[in-house]
């Protein structure tokens, strides 16, 4: 256990001191995932509501692929973003290879499969009990998506969460669109990558226990702005 | 709406900062040459004399040259001359200029079942590894430390691909590689510079080192702008003579870690 106690001392020591470094890593891992989670969510909340609502031929296929599509390896995305916004691929004169938006779009795709599949799995229940209400009142598709997307929202941030815990975590892809630039590109995860790879285990161990810590504040801060999980609202 | 509002105003906030102007360029390194920490000590001089910030990709030398190749990079500093001169010879660098060399060393577990401290040459070191069947972890990863292996295997006139289960090819950085033989007690080969920076040497120790099979000449590349014309070939100018100017040569011959030096300046005047 010396290898925790001696991670737990780097994360104190790295929040106490203020190391500029560490804030600067810390809140670039935050903007990269709230803007994806925030986009994906964009996506991937009316998308699932749409399928809940929509009956078409490809319906179940779209579902199974979604739900297929959680599990892409970060890796692959991050290849395959690469390989569009490289120099040499058709996305390269944006120049944005190396950037943090190359690192928030590869994580709006592997978060936005997620997001839609959860929020279309707990807005499927919300449907059955609302459709002949929204139905009777003769709701347009656009006011069906919306009533039951407000009326899910405390189960839509969870599919939000869902999301952001992917993301925060996520060093597969934002290794390879990024590039772990420091001072540029450097998130937690892909630091951990780094210093585990220089043998130094407590430095890693410190920045992963900052890396769960953070990810606690945002769930907390989150319930506590939305007013979930309290005694008086279920 | 109050979540929604909550959420987006400090996303806009973080959107709208963009990175510092100053003159940027970007170069693929090699993990070898970051796990040195001879960068951290290079950068901020460059930065201070040229006022160019040079953006680090830490990427094995075959990831560095395919960046390079793509021109997602402005210049490479790699070590595998081979792979370097057929890059250049391809038309994705204008040319190949030598800056410093350190050496390859051979690790293992300190007790040295395979006998290699007292072996004559870096092929007959290899050669005992192979005959005492003792575990070795290869790079994997087509870095210049990878290539330099297979060929002192080569040299040793032994396939390990082909050889038995002893041979282990991780497909993973230096420092990666190294916490691997040192989680299985095996031998494995590393540059000097991220073998005395390495962290967790646990029961590894230096065991061979010395031959001049061994040595590891660094070079930058320019990313041919004929090619690739977006990138800052006007940049890349400065930073190789920088490189390879005085202040770069007392910096890089210098550069200690433990005492021992670990690069040796070479580039030669143009």
């Amino acid at each position: 256990m010396d290898g925790f106690a001696a991670g737990l001392w780097q994360a104190w020591k790295l929040i106490f001191t203020l190391d500029p470094d560490l804030y600067e890593i810390v809140f670039l891992s935050l903007r990269v995932t709230m803007s994806a989670v925030i986009i994906a969510s964009a996506i991937g909340l009316p998308l699932g509501a749409w399928l809940v609502i929509k009956r078409f031929r490809a319906r179940r296929f779209t579902i199974a692929l979604l739900n297929a599509l959680i599990g892409l390896p970060p890796v692959v995305v991050g290849l395959a973003v690469y390989m569009l916004l490289s120099r040499s691929g058709p996305l390269g004169v944006l120049g944005l290879l190396f950037t943090p938006t190359a690192m928030i779009i590869a994580q709006v795709i592997i978060i936005t499969p997620l997001i839609a599949s959860i929020a279309h799995q707990t807005m499927r229940d919300l449907w059955a009990e609302y459709h002949d209400l929204l139905l009777s009142m003769n709701a347009s598709r656009a006011q069906r998506i919306a009533a039951i997307l407000w009326d899910g929202r405390r189960a839509l941030l969870t599919a939000m969460l869902a999301g952001f815990g992917r993301g925060i975590g996520e060093v597969g892809a934002i290794m390879i669109v990024g590039g772990n630039i420091d001072h540029v590109t450097r998130v937690l995860t892909t630091a951990i990558a780094l210093e585990t790879g220089k043998g130094n285990f407590a430095f890693a161990m410190g920045l992963g226990l900052i890396l769960i810590a953070l990810s606690l504040s945002v769930n907390l801060a989150i319930h506590w702005i939305s007013r979930t999980e309290r005694a008086s609202v279920w | 709406m109050k979540l929604l509002n909550w959420l987006i105003a400090p996303l806009l906030a973080l959107l709208s900062l963009t990175p510092a102007g100053a003159e940027t360029i970007r170069m693929a390194v090699t993990t070898s040459f970051h796990n040195s920490g001879l960068a951290d000590v290079l950068l901020p001089e460059i930065k201070a004399d040229l006022g160019l910030e040079v953006q680090l990709l830490v990427v094995g030398t075959g990831q560095a040259l395919k960046l390079g190749e793509q021109g997602d990079v402005d210049a490479i500093l790699v070590h595998s001359r081979a792979a370097e001169e057929a890059f250049v010879a391809q038309g994705f660098g204008t040319h190949r200029r030598e800056i410093m060399y350190n050496d390859f060393v051979l690790v293992g577990p300190r007790q040295d079942p395979a006998g290699i401290a007292s072996a004559q040459s870096a092929a007959e070191a290899l050669a005992r590894i192979a005959a005492a069947g003792a575990l070795f972890v290869s790079r994997g990863d087509e870095s210049g430390t990878h290539k330099k292996e297979r060929a002192l295997w080569q040299a040793a006139g032994i396939d390990p691909t082909a050889a038995g289960p002893w041979y282990r090819e991780a497909g993973a950085g230096m420092g990666a590689t190294l916490n691997t033989a040192a989680g299985m007690g095996a031998y494995t080969l590393s540059d000097r510079a991220s073998w005395l920076n390495f962290g967790n040497k646990g029961d590894l120790a230096l065991l061979y080192a010395g031959d001049p099979a061994l040595f590891n000449q660094y070079s930058l590349i320019p990313v041919n702008p004929a090619r690739h014309p977006h990138v800052r070939a006007d940049l890349v100018a400065r930073l190789e003579d920088w490189l390879t100017g005085p202040r770069a040569r007392a910096l890089i011959d210098g550069y200690r870690i433990g005492g021992e030096q670990l690069f040796t300046f070479n580039a030669q005047p143009e």
